[in-house]
């Protein structure tokens, strides 16, 4: 299906009126892209007896250079090399309607370090564009150049982990619980009873910023009175991410600067402040000495769905270069959307400095993170101790897990909690660097634990049987094909 | 998975066993025979290793059996001249050590005195510590192993390194084995001033001088790996050669006749080049000419060494 | 109270079979071996003694075990810990680290609060004295 149309060139290519896009320029089957191309790829869903040559031409048009009709002023400008380029489309597999298209995008349409301006380019206007049922950007290949004009995690893995002396084994957090209604005087008592129980975070929810039951400044010294106790109590480094989501920047920053006051190691932001404003957080993170977590708030209203929307490892890769330390990536077997093979090629985004092209994880591209900061995943939402062996798998060891109902939930009380998740970890820890199958044995080797510690057998026993098995609506296209052995 | 498991004695014990299969198992079979083609004659040493083996592979059944308990000691003592194959020996016994779980990774390191010996004070004991770590596993092999000992000079750090290794070689049986090679001469009067060695050496190596007919054989191996043969006249020079050389200062069996064999290719590439006019076929690229070889200050009554040292 | 810095520590103290076993994990995986010890486990107190340099290219656990017989020996009475580092490039840092000895008697801390401007308080972790300190 990739036959070159017949670009219209020359004088012709300017004549008023309106002309097909994909004869504008914006259809070159035979355009190799430049390594210093940005690359986006899209799952297109023509309206009905939209030609998909078109609508992927289309949208090319739509995300660069084009509108509806032709422009003369064109002609004042190297337009060849402004125009992006779809140079592939083909059909989904097991979906008759819909083609992926790839666009290649000069990297002079870019400004240098902002996720706004490239968003803004990329999914701007074109998803409402009328010839398309339904338009989803799937993947985007960044060249280094590009790559290199962002800033990357304020801290990353490797320097949260010194600064916090934690290494070895995936970081415990919890979010308090109730997540709205605590008075600051309670909240932070849930605070210190987790982390003197064990964990090494607590976090706020997405929506706890100021409000009637508990201004932040309130929770903000409570907190951090309680992460200090937590502190001395064990002789651990300690910390709560409290969140500085906020009405105005302005606000924003009164809070960061009230944390770093108080003594906390990390804040955190909501995905719903915008590219920019996450940009301005991490610089002033980094400035800081500060981690910066990132609650991805609000992302499933457009990434959940497969036909429309962005996907999330777009969101990831954007986040990664926009500067933040730690990002919400699924669980796979929690309560929240998250297919194995999908959240693999998310952690892939957050934690390698190079990913290779993987179809059966959705990762469409080549994409090199030019030393980068690592960004640390995390993983909440209906997890339990009982899965520690199955998270340690899916997830590996650089990875937040998040157990607040896991901990705030158990029957002998929060710190208990704490206990049974910690002890759970380190046990599974411990035996996978013996050598032992800790996938097969996780049940048994939780018991074992669990045989000196109640916490642990009590946690073992209350959510036993809670699983989340749904179907996951946002899966791989590809799926990779067993060759045949003899 | 990363550890190869100790046997130990099992309760009640396994009462049958299948020899073959253990020994295949174990890679002894392999491992021997191995040997027996990179090492010509020796045969004396040969037999002394499957001795060896087979005890070392009776005892971890009889360990299975429940017949045996304590760990074994292992130290070996490999005396001969140099070039008679102590080294070789040495990497396949640690291969039949290891897979037989004696030692449990397997590798040689291999060291003189001036790895293990410092040249101030407290610099010893980390440096052969640092030796030991890396041997832990292993085989620790310790060629010329009496330099070790300076008689006469008590203040020699030479001392401490022996204290250090006497006490791992006895309470760290299984972890490593250690090898003490040299002179067979030089190695009695050692252990006779320093029984400590003598008494945890549980095997003892002699590996003999080799015979003229058997370092002729190796040259021509040798030459065969290399692509090369003798003419039948070279042949008849280079058993000359092995007469005179043997009798000659620095001889060193095997390594000797290495180094012979490298020089009669300079020799041969020389006069090959010496006549660039001429078609060469390849005959002419394999043979050895009785010249070749005969160009050796050997013949001159010198040693075919480039300076009279070593 | 039980100090639960590194990687095991809410796990009863290694056997020096476990030890053994987390070293061979770090030997097999690369990483350079490093003992340290310390009487001031301040969670601030990044650098711990060095008992002689990181081992590299040991091939057996065994070689570890010797050295940390040997700083007990010597530093018994102090907080002992193990650490794996790893040196491939975007890492170039410690992979994990535990605790291998203990005090007889713990460290404790205590908080120093110290009051500025309107509710906000200044902390800091001191050491509590050793007689202060509970069994």
């Amino acid at each position: 299906m990739n036959a070159h149309t017949g670009t219209v060139r020359g004088k012709e290519r300017y004549r008023s009126g309106v002309m097909e896009y994909k004869r504008m320029g914006y259809w070159e089957p035979d355009y190799v892209p430049k390594d210093t191309d940005v690359i986006a790829l899209f799952r297109v869903t023509p309206q009905e007896g939209v030609d998909p040559i078109e609508a992927s031409a289309a949208v090319a048009g739509e995300s660069s250079t084009a509108t509806w009709t032709v422009v003369w002023t064109d002609r004042l400008t190297a337009a060849e090399k402004y125009r992006a380029k779809c140079y592939r489309v083909d059909p989904v597999p097991g979906s008759p309607d819909s083609y992926f298209a790839y666009i290649a995008y000069d990297l002079d349409l870019f400004e240098s370090g902002s996720i706004a301006n490239l968003s803004a380019s990329i999914i701007g206007n074109v998803f409402g564009f009328k010839p398309l049922k339904a338009l989803r950007l799937e993947d985007m290949r960044f060249p280094v150049a590009y790559v290199k004009t962002f800033q990357g995690p304020a801290t990353g893995i490797v320097v949260e982990r010194e600064r916090l002396d934690k290494f070895g084994r995936p970081l415990l957090g919890a979010t308090i619980k109730p997540k709205l209604g605590l008075s600051g005087r309670n909240y932070g008592r849930v605070v210190y009873e987790a982390l003197k129980g064990g964990l090494d975070f607590t976090k706020d929810d997405e929506n706890i910023n100021s409000q009637p039951f508990m201004h932040w400044r309130d929770r903000f010294l409570y907190c951090m009175e309680a992460v200090n106790r937590a502190q001395a109590a064990s002789g651990e480094v300690k910390g709560t991410y409290l969140n500085i989501t906020a009405g105005t920047m302005e606000d924003m920053y009164e809070r960061a600067e009230f944390a770093k006051e108080l003594g906390s190691c990390i804040v955190m932001i909501d995905l719903v402040i915008g590219y920019t404003a996450i940009q301005s957080m991490a610089k002033w993170a980094r400035r800081n000495d500060m981690i910066l977590h990132l609650h991805r708030a609000g992302h499933s209203t457009y990434t959940r769905q497969k036909s429309h929307g962005v996907s999330f490892r777009v969101i990831a890769k954007w986040m990664r270069l926009a500067g933040v330390d730690h990002i919400h990536a699924g669980t796979v077997v929690g309560k929240l959307e998250g297919d194995p093979n999908t959240t693999r090629g998310y952690y892939d985004v957050c934690r390698e400095d190079f990913n290779p092209m993987k179809l059966e994880h959705g990762l469409f591209f080549d994409q090199s993170w030019a030393s980068l900061n690592k960004m640390m995943p995390v993983a909440s939402g209906g997890i339990h101790a009982g899965q520690m062996h199955q998270l340690l798998d899916l997830l590996g060891e650089d990875v937040v897990l998040q157990f607040g109902g896991g901990t705030i939930g158990h029957p002998m009380g929060i710190a208990a909690g704490a206990i049974a998740n910690r002890v759970a970890l380190e046990a599974m820890i411990l035996a996978r660097n013996e050598g032992r199958d800790y996938v097969h044995e996780g049940p048994e080797i939780l018991a074992r634990a669990a045989e000196t510690c109640t916490p642990l057998k009590a946690a073992l026993e209350v959510w036993k049987d809670v699983t989340f098995n749904y179907q996951s609506t946002d899966t791989p296209d590809f799926v990779p094909t067993a060759l045949e052995t003899v | 998975m990363l550890d190869v498991p100790h046997a130990t004695t099992t309760e009640g014990g396994e009462t049958r066993f299948d020899l073959r299969k253990e020994a295949e198992a174990a890679g002894i079979t392999d491992t021997l025979q191995q040997l027996e083609q990179e090492l010509v004659g020796l045969r004396p040493v040969k037999s002394r290793v499957r001795q060896i083996a087979s005890l070392l592979l009776i005892e971890r059944i009889r360990q299975r059996a429940g017949l045996a308990s304590a760990p074994p000691t292992l130290h070996m003592s490999f005396t001969g001249n140099p070039g008679t194959g102590k080294t070789t020996v040495a990497l396949r016994m640690a291969k039949i050590l290891h897979g037989l779980g004696f030692v449990r990774r397997g590798q040689v390191i291999s060291v003189t005195r001036d790895d293990l010996v410092g040249q101030y004070i407290g610099h010893t004991a980390p440096k052969t510590k640092e030796i030991l770590k890396k041997a832990m596993g292993g085989v620790l092999f310790i060629d010329e192993a009496y330099y070790l000992h300076r008689p006469g000079n008590e203040r020699d750090y030479g001392q401490e390194a022996i204290e250090i290794l006497l006490q791992v070689m006895e309470n760290q049986r299984e972890d490593l084995v250690v090898i003490l090679a040299g002179y067979g001469e030089r190695m009695t009067s050692f252990f006779a001033s320093n029984p400590g060695f003598r008494s945890r050496i549980a095997h003892h190596i002699d590996f003999p001088d080799y015979g003229e007919t058997e370092l002729l054989v190796i040259a021509e191996l040798m030459l065969r790996e290399r692509g090369y043969r003798f003419s039948a006249a070279a042949r008849e020079a280079f058993e000359k050669y092995i007469e005179l050389r043997r009798t000659q200062p620095f001889f060193s069996n095997a390594r000797s006749i290495r180094n012979a064999v490298d020089r009669i290719r300079l020799r041969q590439a020389d006069r090959l080049v010496s006549d660039l006019d001429r078609m060469l076929d390849v005959a002419d690229l394999e043979r050895i000419d009785p010249a070749d070889v005969l160009a050796s200050r050997v013949f001159s009554g010198g040693a075919d060494v480039r300076s009279a040292k070593p | 109270m039980k100090l639960t810095q590194g990687c095991f520590s809410f796990l009863p103290d290694l056997t020096d079979d476990q030890i053994t076993k987390q070293v061979q994990y770090c030997l097999a995986n690369g990483w350079a071996v490093n003992i340290e010890f310390t009487d001031d486990p301040h969670p601030r107190n990044t650098y711990w003694e060095m008992w002689g340099l990181p081992m590299f290219d040991l091939q057996d656990a065994a070689g570890v075990m010797m050295e940390l017989a040997e700083c007990r020996r010597v530093y018994g009475d102090r907080y002992i810990r193990i650490s794996g580092f790893d040196s491939s490039h975007g890492w170039e840092s410690v992979r994990i680290s535990f605790l291998v000895n203990r005090p007889p008697q713990e460290a404790e801390f205590e908080l120093v609060r110290q009051e500025i401007g309107g509710r906000a308080i200044r902390y800091t972790t001191v050491r509590k004295p050793a007689a202060n300190a509970s069994q």
